[in-house]
């Protein structure tokens, strides 16, 4: 187990690496996401709803679009260049392979959502802070679980034709349970609700990011040519 | 007999069961309009129910196919698991679509809406997303070992997403009650009415099954011809 989160962190190192040094799909994903913000704000009426009555719902929308636009990267890359099969060649298990993919997309999702929450934060006059330790915890789940998914579809929708509208097509689905969940339990975080509310939401994401997880390791070897 | 003999009779066979299942269809709806009594409070707007829930019960058949095949696929490899999972897949976006037509016009006459965020209706409606993507996906992959593998890794991962998607809707809308859905519960069917159901149900499978048939039936038949092709072009 030990030797396989080593290679799985060597792979994600290295994706992590390139996206450093060229920092497009970073940088493009941050403007998306701030520009997805900015345009919800015509999208609403502040004298009829209140900001932390729409907020929860601008706030996950926003996550999944920013999600999705990144996920196709890790897979696409490597084909393009052509060294999935030395991946593939390389002495490493096909479940270090996933984690690692899965692994540098949770940091870069991870990375552009730490940038959009304050600007979120910012633009809908949501008070934040109060809740930020539990609020983190939630926004953790849900992108684990939303990882997970794309990560394992990215690797088939790269092989595809139209593989920029087909993960859209194949992911979307998935995050309903994610973002009903995560939706439900920033709304109650933000409107000071006892946790005792919350337990059923966040059983439903804790459960799905199992299920999730372990099938797609089981599952990821498949979506590789042999 | 020749690979391409053998798929064209079972392409004959299966259609002539589509038929045969058809007009079954035709004689439950005979059954019902004709009959079978009135519902006292919804009238004949209720006899859509008769096409309804026996395909939302096929829709679930067909996809519980999907999944164990998908599982089956992986372990097995065997080209027939994805050719019916394939096939069971496509009659069962059909038979959703049914579901889908048919439950806002009856929710129309009956609810006043023809369309309401309720549970059942928005998880079908995900179900219908789930798989016209794997329908979707698998004519956007060519080489048929790959899309086997692909469509085998998303049906299992659909399977597993059709309850967690219940659970979420369910959740969504007991904890914020909505106004008030005006959803009839089962209801306690009087025989006449009962024995109309259950034969729809029947004859809803068997119709499911031929066309399932038919629709398998005629991608061996094209795999053979594929492979008589090839094998052509291999001499040549």
């Amino acid at each position: 187990m030990g030797s396989v989160l080593r290679e799985a962190w060597t792979i994600a190192a290295k994706d992590l690496r390139l996206e450093f040094r060229s920092r497009t799909a970073f940088l493009s994903s941050l403007a998306f996401t701030a520009l997805v913000l900015a345009i919800f704000n015509f999208a609403r009426d502040p004298t009829v709803v209140t900001a932390t009555d729409l907020a929860p719902g601008i706030l996950w929308i926003t996550f999944s679009f920013a999600g999705l636009l990144g996920l196709n990267r890790a897979f696409a890359l490597e084909r393009e260049n052509r060294t999935l099969e030395g991946l593939l060649l390389s002495p490493i298990s096909r479940h270090a392979i996933y984690l690692g993919k899965a692994m540098a997309n949770l940091v870069f999702v991870g990375l552009v959502e730490a940038v959009a929450l304050p600007l979120f934060a910012l633009f809908f006059n949501v008070p934040i802070l109060p809740v930020l330790g539990p609020l983190a915890g939630v926004i953790v789940l849900a992108t684990i679980g939303f990882v997970a998914v794309g990560t394992l579809l990215s690797a088939i929708a790269v092989s595809t034709r139209f593989a920029e509208l087909m993960l859209p097509v194949l992911m979307l689905p998935f995050l309903v349970p994610p973002i009903t969940s995560a939706v439900q339990v920033t709304a109650r975080l933000f409107a000071n609700r006892p946790f005792s509310e919350l337990v059923a939401w966040l059983k439903l994401l804790v459960g799905y990011d199992i299920v999730v997880v372990v099938t797609a390791l089981l599952i990821f070897e498949f979506t590789l040519d042999e | 007999m020749t690979p391409i003999a053998t798929a064209e009779r079972s392409v004959r066979r299966s259609a002539a069961w589509v038929i045969a299942a058809l007009a079954l269809v035709a004689a439950v709806y005979v059954r019902a309009l004709a009959f079978t009594p009135l519902e006292a409070t919804q009238g004949a707007a209720q006899k859509i129910f008769y096409i309804h829930a026996p395909s939302a019960w096929v829709a679930f058949l067909a996809f519980g196919i999907v999944g164990i095949c998908s599982v089956l696929y992986l372990v097995l490899k065997e080209p027939r698991l994805d050719r019916l999972a394939a096939s069971s897949a496509e009659v069962g976006v059909v038979f959703t679509t049914a579901v889908l037509v048919s439950g806002p016009l009856w929710g129309r006459t009956i609810w006043g809406a023809w369309w309401t965020w309720d549970a059942r209706l928005t998880s079908t409606l995900f179900l219908w997303f789930i798989y016209f993507g794997y329908l979707v996906l698998r004519t956007a992959v060519h080489e048929p070992g790959q899309r086997a593998r692909f469509s085998a890794v998303l049906g299992i991962l659909g399977a597993l997403l059709v309850p967690f998607i219940h659970v979420s809707v369910y959740m969504f809308r007991t904890l914020h009650p909505m106004p008030v859905v005006l959803k009839p519960g089962e209801p306690s069917l009087p025989g006449a009415m009962l024995l109309t159901l259950l034969s729809s149900l029947a004859v809803f499978t068997l119709f499911f099954s031929a066309l399932v048939w038919q629709r398998y039936a005629q991608a061996t038949l094209a795999d053979a011809r594929a492979a008589a092709q090839a094998e052509a072009d291999d001499h040549a």
